[in-house]
């Protein structure tokens, strides 16, 4: 967290030490505002966020600084509260502690023991988030362990991603959508000797061009207009790491030129800047589109393709190695189990029949969906087909195209599953006659209750 | 406008040399031209008789108001400085403002020798700070913040590359 992300509070009476006080910590770059009294510092804390520290006095009136404190807490728990005071006491000192002040300052302060302690709390906030975000990263699992398989063609993957890990070089992952570009980035990135250092991503598709510039490369201040403050890019900012480009298919010619360069050189030029700075970053790229296609059609720059397919490793689609289904099936549900803090035990038979019938044109990511939806939505510890939903319903015109027929049918016995086989509310809803109705269901075989369910890959 | 000035206030006539080596000192490393001014009279209600020191808030306003033409200007004073949460200051300076003041008084513990070279430094921090500049964190650049004279010591005389370039977009905004 920059210094200017980091927000402080000054709450006193005193005008003049408001001012001097917030004066003060601007210079070390904090955001700083200042309230004059309880309420309005209460006021403050709960309308905004985050805060990462609040300087109250003790004096004060409606509420005094304990009162104030007792208070941030409950709206702030978060903020380190510093109570200050011109009268300090060995009891107010061990009442404000016991109210969760996080410090007591004597007024007048040293300038040194000011700054070092809101250093300080800045350090232990961001430690924490870093806690946090590690926890969240351990708990997505982002080893080759992670990513499950037994299909012959995903361990080459692995073997040849292992090697690349251990080497420096670029690596270009290619895949359809939901295949696990960036699981494989991250496993790349934390087998290896850049694990201890950042690994970041960025989403080439969600930008525009100048954004997605300036999110890389970073700008100087009053590079542009709303640049207020200088920026350090990814490629700076993971320094030593590894940066994921994902969907690099999609980044316009101007950038791609910029890349080229960033690549043979390693030397970044922040936007608005002039100076060249030297980064240290592995790339790892990825793109579900074809890149030479792309370059046939003039799209693609030939050159930066060749800089970026030092080694392709190609993730296979899901329906290319469903005997790794059962596999994932398991290990998504233990993580979804985990996460929902439901207890699942695992999948009917008769899902499981489903779950391998179907294409899953979005892949494992469309697999975890569907699975992480029957887990909401289950009652006991099996997942039952009715859990399932709808599938079919994935990144359109990858999957077999369906007849009409295959279309009405599954239409059908999904209107009869949300009525609960009422066949009349189901006729009202597809505004049909209730013969025509019980015609469609003989014809397509949905008297069953399990055909009630919408059936798959027949 | 007379562009920056630097000033001596007091009632004794400044140690020889002395501001004439912070005009030398800041005109290079800011590249511009700099006004020596002076003044014989510190401003009395900046006196803080129960603390024997000077507000810098008062004296920072007595020196905008008296030196309205200038785009900045620096007072340097040999009595202590305080604000009023903090013990002592070495200097003070508004921030992305006119006025920066800086003293003489703490400047010369432990080696009396040093005090120009020292008040040098602490002179171009506080202007760094009227050209809107925060404190930095690279080791060496002159806008790190230093507490103590050892701190001031140990750092560079001159901004690092990354204050030099806001400090010269700050003055190019000014025009």
């Amino acid at each position: 967290m920059s210094r200017k992300s980091t927000r402080i509070l000054v709450v006193d009476d005193e005008e003049i030490v408001r001012e001097s006080l917030s004066s003060w910590l601007r210079k070390d770059g904090y955001t700083v505002a200042a309230a004059a009294d309880g309420p309005t510092a209460l006021a403050m804390l709960a309308a905004e966020e985050p805060w990462a520290v609040v300087l109250v006095d003790l004096k004060m009136t409606p509420m005094d600084g304990l009162q104030v404190l007792e208070e941030a807490h409950k709206v702030r728990p978060d903020a380190a509260a510093v109570i200050m005071t011109a009268y300090a006491t060995v009891d107010t000192a061990v009442r404000a502690m016991k109210l969760g002040a996080y410090d007591y300052l004597m007024k007048p302060f040293d300038p040194e023991e000011l700054s070092i302690m809101v250093e300080k709390i800045v350090a232990q906030q961001s430690l924490r988030r870093e806690n946090l975000i590690l926890r969240k990263v351990l708990k997505r699992g982002y080893t080759f362990r992670d990513l499950v398989s037994k299909s012959p063609a995903m361990q080459a993957v692995f073997e040849l991603a292992k090697a690349a890990a251990k080497s420096g070089s670029t690596v270009l992952v290619l895949g359809e959508s939901g295949t696990g570009k960036d699981l494989l980035a991250r496993a790349i990135h934390a087998e290896s000797d850049r694990c201890t250092r950042p690994f970041l991503a960025v989403s080439c598709a969600a930008l525009t061009e100048t954004l997605l510039e300036s999110e890389l490369f970073g700008h100087e201040r009053g590079a542009f207009t709303g640049a207020t403050e200088r920026h350090p890019g990814k490629f700076e900012a993971a320094s030593g790491g590894t940066l994921f480009l994902d969907e690099i298919g999609d980044i316009g010619p101007k950038l791609q030129i910029d890349l080229l360069r960033v690549l043979e050189e390693r030397k970044v030029t922040r936007v608005g800047g002039t100076t060249p700075i030297a980064v240290d970053v592995r790339v790892v790229a990825a793109t579900n589109r074809q890149l030479p296609k792309l370059i046939e059609q003039g799209t693609f720059r030939q050159d930066l393709f060749y800089r970026l397919n030092v080694i392709p490793l190609t993730l296979p689609p899901l329906r290319e190695r469903k005997e790794d289904i059962p596999l994932l099936v398991g290990h998504l549900l233990e993580t979804l189990s985990v996460e929902t803090g439901k207890p699942v035990e695992g999948v009917s038979e008769e899902t499981m029949a489903h779950l391998l019938a179907h294409d899953w044109p979005g892949n494992v990511r469309e697999l975890r969906n569907v699975l992480e939806r029957a887990v909401v939505l289950a009652r006991g510890s099996v997942l039952r087909p009715e859990h399932l939903g709808p599938l079919g319903e994935g990144r359109p015109g990858t999957a077999k195209p369906l007849s009409l027929e295959e279309v009405e049918r599954r239409h059908i016995a999904e209107i009869l599953r949300q009525s609960g086989g009422n066949v009349s509310q189901a006729a009202r809803v597809l505004d049909i006659d209730r013969a025509t109705l019980y015609t469609k269901i003989r014809k397509y075989d949905l008297r069953r209750e399990d055909d009630l369910q919408p059936a798959h890959g027949r | 406008m007379d562009g920056v000035v630097v000033c001596w206030i007091g009632e004794h006539e400044a140690p020889r040399g002395l501001v004439e080596h912070v005009v030398g000192h800041v005109r290079g490393a800011l590249g511009q031209r700099l006004r020596i001014g002076f003044e014989p009279e510190r401003p009395a209600e900046a006196r803080d008789a129960r603390r024997g020191q000077y507000d810098t808030g008062v004296i920072l306003k007595w020196l905008e108001a008296r030196h309205a033409g200038a785009a900045k200007v620096l007072g340097i004073t040999d009595v202590d400085l305080f604000i009023p949460v903090l013990t002592f200051v070495f200097g003070e300076a508004q921030l992305s403002g006119r006025a920066a003041v800086v003293s003489t008084a703490r400047l010369h513990a432990l080696d009396p020798a040093a005090l120009p070279r020292r008040l040098g430094k602490e002179s171009l921090h506080e202007l760094g700070h009227a050209f809107g500049l925060v404190h930095c964190g690279r080791p060496g650049c002159v806008m790190t913040r230093s507490p103590g004279v050892a701190e001031i010591d140990a750092k560079g005389d001159v901004f690092c590359p990354d204050c030099r370039l806001l400090y010269e977009e700050a003055r190019r905004h000014a025009r």
